[in-house]
């Protein structure tokens, strides 16, 4: 039992390929707004159609190219959560709700109604217009209201870009504990790796339009295996480099050094944690900006080329200085190049 | 004075009104669904008799319906009456003229309402009839219902087309701006000014009547009910 997508979607230039299995638990998409996220949601639901591929939730087929299946959204029972909620803005919020009972018989829908909004603590809210409730408030009624249409799958697209900082965690431990009732296939989409690691144990990285293996959150953070996984570790630097006969060169770094992989052309990654305290690499502080623990700086290296790296306050150097250490290898990112 | 100018008048203007809400709101929708290229043509076609004289608009219809024309023609000899010079022909005139008046107030509507709500209804397991009826149009009734009252305002007044088709029969076809040429012709100076009157103040009623519910459509209609925002 689990939600199955294989799919292949071109639109303009984008093209999307989605391939992934998610069991009754929470996978996470995660990746850059514009890179195709929405669009996989919108397949999955049937608001948009792939070109090809298969869809099949809990055993329905609900897409299929080869045998010409393509259940109309209705019949899908995926509930959809959109970035906006997408609540109907004339309706008051008992009548949302209902809207999405009339699967029950008429005289069942007030009462199921009433107890769901008891469940999810919207009474005194029942007839409030959305646009009265705050956006915490509004959340809660879309979820309420996706659950009333007793999906099998749910999708959350971004579920919390729209809320305030000091909202946003409260809503976290709700929709925290409405995910672990649910008990079916949820899938969350999401720029915010630490959005990803407090609700989901498992997730791929989705880089234009294309989504890469299931992985754990510690594994992508210890071996990311592509750019785009990469750069969501936390990876900022990235440059060309060529493996011939045991010497790896990335000309743009100015970096030579030995290296045991095969010949060919690679992506080498610098991540913060690959700095340590030495002079191979060399440059000028341009810009600095600090927080609490660590200062983000912008440095030109003599090649004319930019690295961007997180340093201790502690050796933050200041603006116009140079600033010297030396990559530890071990911690650099040999990737295959995109 | 004979009041069935006044009379003519509404009753053409309310049932080509009542016509071409019907009409216009089923083109917005489904000319905004078609692809690109038909879709253009289409809304020329459509919006044609919004720039086009009505006199041409008029001649245009005498050119079907006229008694020796097709339509004219064969229906002369199916039903045995002519489809012009009577007062219901006015009705085709001003149906034609005010249509794309209703059609362009729904489509600017229909492009302002927000897809993801209907996309919304159908994962809720909701019909697309329900969504249509009970989400789409109600989110679009201001500008649907401006787009009507606009209509039936022209429709009022319209003259160029129904003056052709219908011409001007006292107490048959006349309507009011027919009425107030007629009267200004013949020297009734009094009698014209007493119907441009009554025109002027049924007009601005209508006006006002649109200016209301484009204002409505403005400021969200939720806020008005409601006792301000929580946020």
């Amino acid at each position: 039992m689990a939600l199955i997508v294989d799919l292949e979607k071109r639109l303009g230039d984008f093209h999307l390929q989605a391939s992934f299995r998610v069991e009754h638990e929470a996978l996470a998409l995660l990746g850059a707004s514009g890179c195709g996220k929405s669009v996989t949601l919108k397949c999955i639901a049937g608001i948009l159609r792939p070109d090809a591929g298969h869809i099949e939730l809990d055993g329905t087929v609900l897409f299929d190219s080869a045998a010409k299946i393509d259940l109309p959204p209705q019949q899908r029972r995926v509930g959809y959560l959109f970035q906006n909620y997408a609540l109907f803005p004339h309706m008051t919020v008992a009548q949302n709700v209902r809207a999405a009972l009339r699967h029950c018989p008429r005289q069942e829908r007030r009462q199921t109604a009433q107890q769901l909004m008891e469940i999810f603590h919207l009474t005194g809210l029942e007839g409030h217009y959305p646009a009265q409730l705050s956006g915490g408030q509004q959340q809660r009624v879309a979820l309420v209201r996706i659950l009333a249409a007793k999906p099998s799958a749910i999708l959350l697209d971004e579920p919390f870009s729209a809320l305030d900082a000091c909202l946003k965690y409260q809503l976290e431990l709700e929709l925290e504990a409405i995910l672990e009732d649910f008990g079916g296939s949820v899938l969350y989409v999401s720029h915010d790796r630490g959005e990803v690691q407090r609700h989901c144990r498992r997730l791929a990285v989705i880089d234009n339009g294309l989504v890469g293996r299931v992985t754990t959150l510690p594994s992508l953070l210890a071996h990311p295996v592509t750019v785009a996984e990469a750069r969501m570790a936390g990876c900022r630097n990235f440059t060309a480099c060529t493996i011939h006969a045991g010497m790896l060169k990335a000309p743009a770094w100015g970096l030579n050094f030995p290296c045991s992989k095969a010949d060919g052309t690679y992506t080498l990654g610098l991540p913060d944690g690959a700095v340590a305290p030495g002079d191979i690499l060399q440059g000028q502080v341009e810009r600095s900006m600090a927080d609490d623990v660590t200062a983000t700086t912008l440095l030109r290296l003599s090649t004319g080329e930019t690295l961007l790296l997180s340093l201790p306050l502690t050796q933050c150097p200041s603006v116009g200085s140079t600033f010297s250490f030396t990559p530890r290898l071990e911690a650099m990112l040999l990737l295959p190049s995109p | 004075m004979d009041w069935f100018p006044l009379w003519n008048s509404l009753r053409i203007a309310a049932i080509s009104s009542f016509f071409v809400f019907f009409t216009g709101i089923a083109a917005a929708y489904y000319v905004a669904r078609l692809p690109r290229v038909i879709k253009g043509v289409l809304d020329v076609v459509l919006t044609l008799p919004l720039v086009l004289p009505p006199t041409v608009v008029g001649y245009l219809l005498l050119l079907v319906l006229g008694p020796r024309r097709v339509v004219g023609a064969w229906f002369l000899e199916l039903f045995g009456f002519k489809l012009v010079m009577t007062w219901w022909s006015a009705i085709f005139a001003t149906s034609v003229v005010i249509f794309p008046l209703m059609y362009r107030t729904a489509r600017g509507a229909f492009e302002a309402f927000d897809e993801t709500l209907s996309h919304a209804g159908k994962t809720l397991g909701l019909s697309n009839s329900y969504i249509f009826w009970r989400i789409r149009m109600p989110c679009c009734r201001q500008g649907i219902l401006a787009g009507a009252v606009l209509a039936f305002a022209r429709a009022l007044g319209e003259y160029g087309a129904t003056s052709m088709i219908a011409g001007y029969t006292p107490g048959k076809t006349a309507t009011i701006s027919t009425t107030v040429y007629q009267l200004w012709r013949t020297n009734q100076e009094q009698e014209a000014l007493t119907w441009v009157l009554i025109n002027m103040a049924i007009s601005a009623v209508v006006l006002l009547a649109v200016n209301m519910l484009e204002r409505r459509q403005r400021t969200p209609q939720r806020k008005e009910r409601g006792h301000g925002s929580h946020r």
